[in-house]
């Protein structure tokens, strides 16, 4: 599974097969194969929910009038 | 030729007549005008309509400021003050005299601004700017989000206050300008600019506290409304105060009253985003409970290679799944997750109990026709001089179909 996918996409196709397996009368074949690609997807949105950390960054100006990224330090208090 | 022929040839008016076409006159021109000068004899009559006079070096005009527009203005009137008024030109027949009825009036000053305020709006509101159609939805869960703002000023602080009280996996790339004074405008369209060229962030908040109109007004420039307009990536507007409206606000895909209203807004949706994500993951567990529950005779019919597959695939991403979620999620979670974790247990428990081995080591069997490996559930399925295969807990073994009957002969009586 495409581990590139966006946390919308994950939802949207998460939705797909919650959906599926709540409509009534299902294969249990089906259900094993929508629930093993469920759980995949739970797996990569999760890593997604705590991977992503705070930071904090600035676009300045470099040496030669570039842009460069830098960890903004905060404001003076 | 006399008075009296010569008159016959004119068009005579009565007094009516005149005044009508003059009231006419004067309606059709002047129905949404500006006028500037100083406040003389007001008076606030009985009905609480205010009657006054605006004059200038060489000419007065009467006007009346009906009660019911009073709200629109944040002053008292005075007499002396320099104020501009807007309404339309009116004419009293009854004693012919025209007047201005005023719906607004403003000291002079900030007057200008405002009028030039107006008239942009009014022009960018003509040629769509503002139209709901070229609003960009906010995406729901943005991974980077862009501020562009002064890194010194109120907003910035604002906004980091509510992400670090509210959400930590927020990710943030500010785009520092100049907010108010000369070259504000044309830095923070650079800065808008820059943000589309680089597309590195998701949503972009547009940034500053408060302040008066003179402060603000770098917002209503129509550079910067032209370069909100035309950014792909969509931009909320967080500038001054609640009451504050900028033409910035009115161009952006989504206005926020206030710098920190913008930085709720965006993680109020990616904290939504992952209830949501909660939800899902809990009737997908639930659901899939049930599904095994209700399912545990039909199960029982499946081929070992393949229950014994899935059954290891539930195992394996269910002790993964738990782990990461418990990891990423709340602790008001964790209790649900465990739950689930413990009917699961159970619910493994039974599927390890209805696999084809120890169905088959209680005596039972199960027929395949091959190539298919999966179990003949039916004899819809079977025809004479079908070559079967037959798995018994120790072997198989393999036969050929003599007989194909609805009823089963055997065991009765």
């Amino acid at each position: 599974m495409d581990t590139s996918i966006s946390f919308e996409q994950a939802i949207k196709r998460l939705e797909e097969i919650v959906r599926e397996l709540e409509s009534g009368e299902i294969e249990i074949e089906k259900a094993l194969s929508l629930f093993e690609e469920g759980t995949k997807l739970t797996r990569i949105c999760a890593k997604k929910l705590a991977k992503i950390e705070k930071k904090i960054e600035i676009l300045r100006k470099g040496k030669n009038g570039e842009d460069v990224l830098e960890l903004f330090e905060g404001l003076e208090e | 030729m006399d008075l009296e022929s010569l008159l016959s040839k004119k068009k005579i008016y009565t007094v009516s007549e005149i005044t009508k076409e003059i009231k006419l006159l004067i309606v059709d021109n002047f129905y949404d005008i500006w006028i500037r000068g100083e406040l003389s004899n007001c008076r606030t009559a009985h009905s609480g309509h205010i009657y006054f006079t605006l004059k200038d070096e060489y000419s007065v005009i009467k006007a009346v400021f009906f009660k019911k527009f009073h709200n629109e203005i944040k002053f008292d009137l005075e007499d002396g003050m320099k104020v501009i008024v807007h309404g339309e030109l009116d004419i009293y027949e009854k004693r012919g005299e025209y007047q201005v009825i005023v719906d607004y009036i403003e000291p002079e000053g900030i007057g200008a601004l405002q009028i030039a305020f107006q008239q942009l709006k009014e022009k960018l509101e003509k040629e769509g700017l503002f139209s709901p159609e070229h609003k960009m939805p906010i995406p729901p869960f943005p991974e980077k989000i862009g501020v562009i703002t002064s890194p010194t000023g109120a907003a910035i602080r604002d906004i980091l206050n509510v992400i670090n009280r509210r959400y930590r996996g927020v990710h943030i790339i500010i785009y520092p300008t100049l907010v108010q004074g000369e070259g504000a405008a044309e830095e923070i369209v650079s800065a808008i600019n820059t943000a589309n060229e680089r597309k590195e962030v998701d949503v972009l908040i547009l940034a500053r506290g408060g302040g008066s109109i003179e402060d603000l007004w770098a917002f209503n420039e129509e550079k910067v409304a032209r370069a909100i307009y035309s950014s792909e990536i969509p931009i909320i507007s967080a500038v001054g105060h609640e009451i504050d409206t900028t033409i910035s606000d009115l161009v952006a895909d989504l206005r926020a009253p206030t710098p920190s209203a913008a930085a709720e807004l965006v993680v109020k949706n990616k904290s939504e985003l992952a209830t949501h994500f909660k939800d899902l993951v809990q009737r997908m567990l639930n659901r899939m409970t049930s599904i095994v529950n209700q399912k545990k005779d039909t199960l029982s019919h499946y081929s070992e290679e393949i229950l014994e597959r899935r059954i290891k695939n539930i195992i394996v991403n269910k002790t993964m799944i738990f782990d990461d979620i418990s990891k990423a999620l709340d602790n008001s979670f964790e209790n649900i997750i465990n739950n689930y974790k413990n009917r699961f247990k159970q619910g493994v428990a039974k599927l390890e109990s209805l696999s084809p081995l120890s169905t088959l080591a209680r005596g039972y069997s199960i027929v395949t026709k091959p190539p298919k490996k999966t179990p003949i559930k039916s004899i819809r399925f079977i025809s004479p001089g079908d070559l079967v295969l037959t798995l018994l807990a120790d072997g198989e073994f393999e036969s050929r179909v003599t007989r194909v009957d609805k009823e089963i002969r055997r065991l009765k009586g």
